[in-house]
């Protein structure tokens, strides 16, 4: 089968620095996909490629078969690839509610009042239902987090990457998040996580690729990963 | 249209002079805007209010050119505490900082150019100097001594502060803040003490830009109007950050008004720099050299 | 519904003062004051709603008048006629500074609208046609029927141009265009990465804003039976417009109304009592104060004292 989302040898430079070096993955339909490094690796620079907010300058990003390296990124998003952003980014002069009538209405092309029913409905899951009208100013980190989740979802995404979703979360709210997005992925939608936090990037990928200055220096399984020397040497150093 | 090669020559000679002086009343924007990422639209405003304060101590019986570097220690502390103001007021909250700040630095202008003409009328104003009113006769060119004075005092100016922003410490930190402000935090540095410093050394470098100004011609308040085009036109056309890139730009700039006053008289030069601004913007947003 | 009750109500009320034995002085004023509730409307579009900050106002204003201008010279055209080519050329030219610059973070837009004041100044002056730099002079009509004088038709013309402008700025408040805009000003890359195109509603922003403030210049001619390129391209407008917005309110289409009629009204009065230049001094220092202190404008004071929000 087809893999959804098919990453070939993209490059991407900031003026003499190489922040992707040639980078090639494959992610199939249905996937929990989990993407680590040290900081500076590439992963939001690759993150960025994908979902449009950066444009690659070599490379080929075929999604569902189809090539996307020149659709800007509000394009990409219609045709099915969500992400939330590393630091949430609310619609701050909005509502909850507000801030996934946005997706729903551009992405979905759904009228208010079904758009209304269906942001409910996520927000209900995300247990954020009791904050639907409070002004996406007066959340806290976690419930900013849940909303970028939230958010993504309400874009109906095939593919949804989530950036560091917990960072700087505590352990019951790690869970919560990893809760969400378990749920998610049984509904089919195929996810690629980026995290810090090891335990949680073992306990739902069922595949791992590390970054390190742009380039993947291992790929494999959760528990292969963890073992494989040159990712050990990327994280602790020489 | 008047043409010849002799006149362009001049026309050229007298560019690269020019090209100079925009250099270096641009380069306290190259640091404030295209380093700090202030929007700082009152840059010319400032540097206009520095040839007033020139014109007030030279009226003194001081050197214009001296007047202008007397007054900049008074220059950087004003800067200091504007940068600080902007920073607590807008910088520091997110929401809606970008259009309040460039309001608030239009308006800024505003009253530094209302509060000019309350001050000093619509008049312009001139200063005195021994290098002022007389030319240099180099075989059939005559060139005017005010302008070779600008031109040394821009050459020294650039040259000192692209030297310092690269071999001394602090100005290595004022560059770093620019491209990776978490790194230089982690390394211990106050990110918001470097720019405030920062931004009190590009408002320092316009007073003595002022004195120029005053020097090349007669100042009116109304003059940091047309200099918004200059000086944003060689920072864009540099590409942010890039101090080298600040005196290419100048150059060009200066050649290509110097050229269209000669072909095309005196009322269609003011808008030359706003044009190139535009076509930079349209074509290559990064300018020559920016990050 | 109630709206458009309220408007036609103002609307008649106009008409019924144009038709009333008024002072002509007020309608000299009240013109000024109108022209300044719908640049400030139109402005508000791009830079309440959006977050980019027009400085050009006066490029658009002044196309506006000088493509007024042409027609009438060239075609002898009717007002209405004017206003509609005005329209036309200042949504063109916001379409193209848009263009140009609104990919660009918003500061290169700021300058790029500065350079157009500029620009088009300098074109002005070079063209004789309309007058050049020492300007035109223009006959209008004594009376207008069924008004006193044409100054008082000139004011109806404004006040529903101005209704016209506040609905139209009220239709992309409310409709899904003005949530994009929203999404846009409170976070452009998320906006992005959420379905909103963001360009093209920028762009469609900058249009119709263009297309209004030149559509307020297009009367202006006729106005002052004069046109010349430094008046017109005035800085004035730009802190009139920018600052009436963000006095009264960014974020409601009502903001700008309260701030140009408040600013407008200010405005006279200083200028005949005290002098032109401390108006202008007193507008920049209210701006830079609201900048910094009620940045939510007039109205959102008026929200923080009144116990419910709309």
């Amino acid at each position: 089968m087809a893999p959804l989302l098919k990453v070939t040898k993209v490059s991407k430079h900031f003026g003499g620095f190489t922040a992707l070096n040639g980078v090639s993955l494959e992610i199939a339909e249905g996937e929990r996909f989990g993407l680590i490094g040290p900081n500076g690796s590439g992963k939001t620079t690759l993150i960025n490629c994908i979902a449009g907010a950066l444009r690659n300058e070599s490379g080929q990003i075929v999604f569902q078969g189809r090539e996307v390296s020149g659709l800007p990124a509000y394009q990409r998003t219609r045709l099915g690839i969500a992400r939330s952003f590393q630091i949430p980014r609310p619609f701050h002069t909005m509502t909850v509610l507000e801030n996934l009538l946005v997706p729903t209405a551009y992405v979905v092309h759904l009228k208010d009042t079904e758009g209304e029913a269906e942001a409910m409905a996520i927000l209900k899951a995300m247990g954020l239902a009791d904050k639907a009208h409070t002004p996406a100013s007066q959340l806290s980190q976690v419930e900013l987090r849940k909303l970028e989740l939230a958010r993504a979802m309400a874009a109906r995404p095939r593919l949804l990457i989530s950036d560091e979703a917990m960072a700087g979360l505590a352990g019951a709210e790690v869970d919560e998040v990893l809760r969400i997005l378990f749920d998610l992925n049984e509904k089919g939608i195929t996810i690629i996580m980026i995290e810090h936090i090891m335990q949680a990037v073992m306990r739902f990928s069922q595949r791992v690729v590390c970054l390190d200055a742009g380039a993947i220096i291992c790929e494999g399984a959760p528990a292969a990963i963890v073992q494989d020397p040159n990712v050990q040497r990327a994280y602790l150093g020489a | 249209m008047i043409f010849s090669f002799d006149l362009l020559f001049e026309a050229i000679l007298f560019g690269i002079l020019l090209g100079c002086f925009y250099a270096a009343v641009s380069i306290g924007l190259s640091v404030s805007f295209g380093l700090l990422d202030v929007p700082h639209v009152a840059h010319p405003a400032i540097m206009v209010f520095g040839s007033y304060c020139t014109y007030i101590v030279a009226s003194h019986g001081l050197d214009p050119i001296l007047s202008g570097v007397v007054l900049m220690p008074a220059f950087f502390v004003l800067g200091v505490l504007i940068y600080r103001f902007y920073y607590e007021t807008f910088e520091r909250r997110g929401a809606d900082a970008a259009v309040r700040g460039l309001a608030f630095f239009f308006g800024l202008a505003f009253i530094i150019e209302v509060g000019l003409i309350l001050g000093f009328g619509v008049d312009q104003r001139t200063v005195q100097a021994p290098y002022i009113g007389s030319s240099l006769a180099l075989g059939d060119y005559r060139i005017p001594y005010r302008m070779l004075v600008a031109f040394g005092v821009a050459l020294v100016l650039t040259f000192a502060l692209t030297l310092y922003l690269s071999k001394t410490f602090t100005g290595r930190a004022i560059k770093a803040v620019a491209q990776d402000e978490p790194a230089l935090r982690l390394m211990g540095a106050n990110p918001v003490r470097i720019k405030q410093w920062a931004f009190g050394i590009a408002t320092g470098v316009s007073a003595l830009a002022g004195a120029m100004l005053i020097i090349i011609g007669p100042v009116e308040p109304a003059l940091d109007r047309v200099y918004i085009g200059r000086t944003f036109c060689v920072v864009v056309l540099a590409g942010l950050g890039s101090m080298t890139g600040t005196l290419a730009a100048g150059l060009i700039l200066g050649i290509a008004e110097s050229i269209v006053l000669m072909l095309f008289g005196a009322s269609w030069a003011p808008a030359v720099a706003f044009g190139l601004l535009l076509i930079v913007l349209g074509i290559r947003p990064q300018g020559l050299f920016g990050r | 519904m109630k709206f458009w009750i309220a408007m036609g109500v103002l609307a008649a009320a106009a008409i019924g003062l144009a038709l009333s034995p008024v002072n002509e002085y007020f309608f000299y004023a009240a013109y000024v004051v109108l022209t300044y509730v719908v640049l400030a409307t139109a402005w508000n579009i791009l830079g309440g709603y959006a977050g980019y900050v027009n400085f050009g106002t006066p490029a658009f204003f002044g196309i506006g008048a000088y493509a007024a201008v042409v027609l009438m010279r060239w075609l002898h055209a009717p007002l209405a006629l004017q206003i509609a080519a005005a329209a036309l050329m200042g949504g063109l030219l916001g379409f193209g500074v848009g263009m140009l610059t609104l990919r660009l973070r918003g500061i290169f837009f700021a300058i790029a609208t500065v350079a157009v004041i500029f620009i088009m100044e300098t074109l002005m002056i070079n063209w004789r046609y309309v007058g050049g730099a020492t300007g035109l002079q223009l006959i209008r009509p004594d009376v207008m029927a069924p008004f006193a004088s044409y100054t008082r038709m000139l004011f109806v013309v404004m006040a529903l141009m101005a209704i016209a402008a506040v609905a139209i700025a009220r239709y992309i408040q409310d409709s899904w265009i003005g949530r994009g805009l929203r999404a846009v000003r409170d976070s452009e890359e998320a906006a992005e990465a959420n379905g909103v195109p963001t360009l093209r509603l920028k762009l469609l922003a900058c249009t119709v804003m263009g297309a209004l403030m030149a559509a307020a210049g297009a009367p202006m001619p006729m106005y002052l039976s004069f046109i010349e390129p430094a008046s017109t391209f005035n800085l004035s407008y730009t802190v009139g417009a920018l600052g009436s917005a963000i006095i009264g309110g960014m974020s409601h289409w009502l903001g700008p109304i309260v701030g140009a009629l408040l600013l407008g009204s200010l405005q006279q009065i200083i200028t005949v009592t005290i002098s032109g230049e401390v108006n202008v001094l007193v507008v920049g220092v209210l701006l830079v104060l609201f900048v910094v202190l009620a940045p939510q404008g007039l109205l959102g004071l008026f929200k923080r004292w009144l116990p419910f929000s709309r």
